[in-house]
């Protein structure tokens, strides 16, 4: 249970966070002076006004990016505990994170070679 | 139902309520934690304008207050004054929480944060410190990764091609460099055996991992300053490519928020350093006097801050295919590497009895032929890495100056 | 439990209305990037049950994993799609995919509650029995496993495994949808 209570005070802090932003904000909301007009309000650019849809076709690269990092994301998640219990493990149990490793690095080579992580 | 620290406090003062004392127990506690950065925020944005302008030869802010100290507070109030531009075509609800994600998550980070040792009674965390979560250090990571979202939020709910391509870059870097980051925070755990920060620090009682690790702080150091964006990865604000990246719509206290959270977050990341390799509030008399403590934790936290700005403001901005390269072709791969090694030069030492398994169970001359070992493993990488740079670079000069040569050569025959 | 069940009836209910809500807003707005939002908002409301249920490195995976990885890949994903982002045909068969869905719902609710009907009350200490620290959850990880313990070191390895075909599955696919996109251009 005393799990619950560490937890317990990240909850009041997740609630109080965005406090700490909003309160200077609103005090802004109740200066700042608002006289919006529609030119004020274009989408800033470059000057002339906005042509066409801003949400466009982005390229593939971004994807395989987020693709390669997600990957990685799940490794690294899975390395976690091993590297905690790391002091109390005999040498089998180590090997079998060292090759779980060993088999990503393979992952990464092969991207690597495929020449997918260069930005063009 | 134990009730232990504040909430034994607030119990004393007169709440018959155990759950009602435990709610105020957090939230006296997450204010007082939440104070620190609140408070620091105002000095550090003064701070790193003052030494920006140190760098670039000129005096900084001095006309507010005497040495121009109350320049944030002049800046504050002018924010509070500034009109609000919200585009028509904006996301108006996601716009909004934009900034609000990003300054709350930075401020969240610092509920893991272990301030000062405490001797306090059996079971309890032995510091001061918001809340020792069993999986601090992944906790830490986590959160760090919502402010990736407040920013492709911001950019998306812009409504501006330059917002959203601005966005989509940055949060292709960020992605990228919290690889190598885990992965140099997997040393730190692997060592103390924990990922609570509190233990990590206590682990490092006779030896800091930095010196056990030093290729780990140094990949450490360099993705956090990606991570917050800053030069040489300032993408985030490429003023002459993107006219300002994600946080162009944004204008008054809305941007300031980015800005703050921005700032905050780099200290927050010399804090985090400091915790995870430079031994946190460890230092001469924490335990007899914990407060010392407290300002151990402060001046490497700002040394290394310190070392950031000094960062930020002597190289120039790198491309965007330049930084992903480096940060796939090296980064990555060195990590990796980095984390092989020393987990099977650790594991074999601590197989032939050369090195402790506990680590803040032993002592210096318990630890020191592994702080030896692992310092010469660290030496022979970063040799070889810094060789095989030498000889790329000097490959590419002598490409250049052929290119050159018969570019001339050319020129000439015509 | 005693009197902390109050307070965690109230984080169960707000964490479940975030788990439900965000659910109901990916598939009732017709904006791929708010859906996307609104599906972190339900997944971290699955990370708040996750730690209610005392698995506090479970829901830093889930944030870690689906707020910081995921959700950045689905706004990828959404913006390589060209005009996804602003769906406004409806679609058709609507009430026949509702009864589809309904009857979906109901039969993976009962597959979820059937086996554990009255083996437990809610607030029941029972959940909380078994608390593993992450330094057990390690062990057992790369564990060959004994008439004692349960190890998980073959799953273990197949996850890598699979995350490494993983990448090369995404890489090949990608690859082949740059080409395409260049042969258009091209």
């Amino acid at each position: 249970m005393s799990v619950l209570n560490e937890w317990a005070f990240v909850g009041v802090f997740l609630l109080l966070a965005p406090i700490f932003p909003i309160l200077p904000m609103g005090a802004a909301w109740l200066f700042r002076p608002s006289k919006p007009n529609v030119i004020k309000n274009q989408t800033y650019e470059c000057g002339v006004e906005t042509i066409g849809d801003t949400w466009v076709q982005f390229r593939v690269q971004y994807y395989i990016y987020g693709l390669v990092f997600l990957v990685f994301d799940v490794e690294m998640v899975l390395l976690f505990p091993w590297a905690v219990a790391y002091n109390q493990l005999d040498l089998f149990a180590f090997g079998a994170g060292f090759l779980f490793i060993f088999l990503l690095a393979d992952a990464l080579i092969y991207a690597w070679k495929k020449d997918v992580l260069v930005w063009k | 139902m134990e009730c232990v620290g504040l909430c034994d406090v607030v119990l004393n003062l007169g709440v018959r309520n155990q759950e009602l004392a435990r709610f105020l127990a957090s939230l006296i506690g997450v204010l007082l934690v939440s104070g620190v950065p609140l408070l620091t925020v105002i000095i550090l944005i003064l701070a790193e304008r003052k030494i920006a302008a140190r760098i670039q030869d000129r005096i900084g802010p001095n006309r507010v207050g005497p040495y121009g100290l109350l320049q944030t507070v002049a800046d504050l109030l002018k924010l509070l004054g500034k009109e609000d531009i919200t585009p028509t075509a904006a996301d108006r609800i996601l716009y909004n929480a934009a900034p609000i994600i990003s300054f709350g998550s930075v401020v969240l980070l610092w509920a893991v944060i272990p301030f000062m040792y405490w001797n306090t009674p059996e079971g309890a965390a032995n510091a001061v410190v918001g809340v020792n979560l069993e999986i601090g250090a992944l906790f830490f990571v986590a959160i760090a990764s919502l402010g990736t979202l407040a920013i492709m939020t911001a950019g998306w709910a812009s409504n501006n091609k330059y917002a959203l391509l601005g966005a989509f870059r940055v949060v292709a870097l960020l992605v990228s460099y919290e690889i190598p980051l885990v992965f140099a925070l997997v040393v730190p755990v692997m060592f103390a055996g924990s990922m609570s920060l509190v233990d990590i620090v206590e682990a490092q009682s006779h030896m800091w991992f930095v010196f056990m690790a030093p290729l780990a702080a140094i990949l450490f150091f360099i993705s956090s300053q990606a991570e917050t964006g800053r030069a040489p990865f300032d993408l985030i604000e490429a003023e002459s490519e993107l006219i300002a990246g994600f946080n162009i719509e944004y204008s008054g206290m809305k941007f300031g928020m980015f800005f703050a959270a921005e700032f905050l977050h780099v200290f927050t990341n010399g804090i985090l350093m400091a915790v995870l390799f430079f031994g946190g509030y460890l230092g001469f008399f924490y335990k007899a006097i914990p407060p010392l403590g407290f300002l151990w934790l402060g001046l490497k936290g700002s040394l290394i801050y310190f070392v950031f700005l000094w960062l930020r403001n002597t190289v120039p901005r790198l491309r965007i295919d330049q930084v992903m390269n480096f940060n796939w072709f090296f980064l990555v791969p060195v990590s990796i590497i980095n984390i092989m090694v020393t987990s099977l030069i650790l594991k074999v030492m601590q197989e032939m009895g050369y090195a402790p398994t506990v680590f803040a169970e032993s002592s210096l001359i318990g630890i020191l032929p592994l702080t030896i070992v692992m310092l010469l493993k660290d030496a022979i990488i970063i040799g070889f890495i810094l060789g095989r740079l030498g000889q790329e670079g000097r490959k590419a000069r002598i490409e250049a100056t052929h290119a050159e040569e018969s570019l001339a050569a050319a020129a000439a025959g015509d | 439990m005693g009197d902390a069940s109050f307070s965690l009836i109230v984080a169960f209910t707000v964490f479940g209305i975030l788990t439900l809500g965000g659910a109901l807003g990916v598939i009732l707005n017709r904006n791929l990037f708010r859906g996307t939002i609104w599906l972190m908002i339900s997944l971290f409301g699955v990370a708040g049950h996750f730690v209610l249920l005392s698995a506090p490195f479970l829901a830093a995976v889930q944030v870690l994993v689906y707020i910081g990885a995921i959700a950045i890949l689905f706004t990828f994903a959404v913006m390589l799609t060209r005009s996804l982002t602003q769906i406004t045909d409806r679609f058709t068969r609507l009430w026949w995919n509702l009864g589809g869905a309904i009857v979906l719902f109901v039969v993976l609710v009962g597959a979820v509650i059937w086996p554990v009907w009255g083996g437990f009350t809610p607030g029941d200490d029972i959940l909380f029995a078994n608390v593993m620290s992450t330094t057990d959850l390690g062990i057992a990880l790369v564990d060959r496993g004994s008439d004692l313990r349960q190890g998980f070191v073959l799953p273990f390895e197949v996850a890598s495994l699979l995350l490494t075909a993983a990448m090369i599955g995404a890489i090949v696919i990608a690859r082949e949808a740059d080409d395409e996109e260049k042969g258009k251009r091209g």
